[in-house]
């Protein structure tokens, strides 16, 4: 395969064979600050390679990389390479200040903001039957996960939240049909339904 | 104000007499409090961090009772739920407030199951006093199991980290070439600039007519009163002093200091002290 590829001066030229694409892909990848849409990947090869030729070469590449410390992740704005979760705990021992948990007052609101956007502050609390406490919203915007994207035409024009792409992005899904989906509540609940630790059936 | 005369009178209930039924959950009587209702006074605090508002704290309790969501005992339920919100109510008011907006709404329904049920339109099934309460409690677990599930997908920074090779960018940093002829052109352009702006310095340069008249008078004296004109003059001493001289000369004549002499057109000019005197 080595003798296969021609010597050529290293220059900015279509690399032909299928393999040396894939390289030129991990290396604009592993070095990228957000993820890379098809787009901008096809602008790495002057736009000369198709997008279906593209999603082969990067399922590959993905593929390529299992079992590694890293993978490729196709998420809502494009491609990124990640750390395995199991490697978490190591890179957290040079990083002893852990994020902060959510709370469930700051995950319900979340939940209701993905799955029943877009959702007014009084739509939220409708549901959850607590007052959304200011500070609440705040931490969700903060974290770029949740933005207001219009007003509702009633008194007070309440603002619209939605989840934004980053939201999608940082829990590695491609779009909000990617959500798991909403548990069917049983009209019986059974003690056991009642242990929260209990996953959702899927 | 009735809401909360209710709220203590059932609540005191409990605390009378533990033998006695305190409540039927399908025909079945009750003789104590279930055991997971019974909140210690000083755990309270902490019961209270525990549920996310009314909502949470009614599911709590039905799924104890394992009772069907879509038949509460609305009775029993109430009953339960007035009794916690007592306790909460002398441990933290303002906490309670959402909570007695909910013991209101669960006492107006467990009167309204006790009324007859006027007759709905079109031979409909009458509407069930519990149906938006029983709506609102699955739209609430279903959420609550979302929160759930969200928390459990993988979360970026919590979960996994971003890859970002450090890339040094210093060597990524191309300079531009340049060639001779690039350099060539700019100085060009910084000729062409140049001449554009090229400006004439005008300097006051002292020269003194009255100086040079003296110069001239000198020189004459010097020469025997007599001098001819091209001598006076020095090219060398460039135009603007040749100048002054020339304007000290006039001025010599006009005030009848020396006389201009020729002989003839294009002839020489001479030039004589008017007094007539030379040093020689």
């Amino acid at each position: 395969m080595d003798t296969a590829i021609p010597d050529q001066p290293a220059s900015a030229e279509l690399p032909a064979q299928p393999a040396e694409r894939k390289r030129v892909l991990e290396a604009v990848l592993l070095s990228a600050r957000e993820p890379l849409s098809l787009l901008e990947l096809r602008r790495v090869f002057n736009d000369e390679i198709a997008s279906d030729v593209l999603r082969v070469l990067l399922d590959e590449l993905r593929a390529e990389w299992n079992g590694r410390s890293l993978e490729l992740l196709p998420v809502a704005s494009g491609w990124r390479f990640r750390t395995r979760a199991e490697f978490m705990p190591y890179l957290e021992r040079l990083h002893p200040e852990k994020p902060p948990r959510y709370s469930r007052a700051v995950l319900e609101t979340l939940a209701i903001i993905a799955y029943r956007q877009p959702v007014t502050r009084g739509d939220i609390e409708d549901i959850r039957g607590v007052s959304v406490a200011t500070q609440v919203i705040r931490v969700l915007e903060e974290r770029g996960w949740v933005d207001v994207v219009g007003h509702r035409d009633t008194p007070g024009r309440p603002a619209l939240l939605a989840t934004t792409k980053k939201f999608l992005d940082d829990l590695g899904l491609r779009s909000l049909a990617e959500l798991p989906a909403l548990a069917q509540i049983n009209p019986t609940l059974d003690l056991s339904d009642a242990q929260p630790q209990t996953p959702a059936a899927g | 104000m009735s809401v909360c005369a209710i709220v203590e009178a059932d609540a005191a209930a409990p605390g009378d007499d533990p033998v006695s039924p305190l409540a039927r959950v399908y025909g079945e009587p009750l003789a104590q409090l279930p055991h997971d209702l019974y909140i210690p006074p000083d755990a309270m605090a902490v019961m209270l961090d525990a549920f996310e508002g009314p909502l949470d704290l009614l599911l709590y309790l039905i799924r104890r009772a394992n009772v069907n969501v879509l038949d509460i005992p609305m009775a029993p339920l109430t009953e339960q739920y007035l009794t916690y919100v007592e306790a909460m109510r002398s441990q933290n008011l303002e906490l309670a407030a959402d909570y007695l907006v909910m013991a209101a709404m669960l006492i107006e329904i467990k009167s309204r199951m006790l009324l007859p049920r006027p007759k709905a339109p079109a031979g409909d099934e009458a509407e069930d006093p519990r149906a938006e309460l029983v709506r609102r409690l699955i739209e609430y677990e279903q959420m609550k199991r979302a929160a759930y599930g969200l928390n459990e997908l993988p979360q970026a920074e919590r979960d996994f980290d971003w890859v970002e090779v450090w890339v040094e960018k210093a060597l990524l940093r191309r300079l531009p070439e340049v060639s001779a002829q690039d350099l060539q052109n700019a100085w060009r352009g910084i000729l062409r600039q140049a001449k554009l702006h090229t400006r004439h310095l005008v300097q006051r340069e002292e020269l003194s007519v009255r100086e040079h008249m003296g110069i001239i008078l000198r020189r004459l004296r010097a020469a025997g009163g007599f001098v001819e004109f091209v001598d006076l003059f020095d090219p060398r001493l460039g135009a603007p002093v040749l100048v002054v001289h020339f304007l000290a000369l006039l001025e010599l004549a006009r005030e009848h200091l020396l006389e201009m002499t020729q002989v003839e057109a294009f002839a020489p000019i001479y030039l004589r002290l008017a007094d007539g005197h030379g040093d020689s």
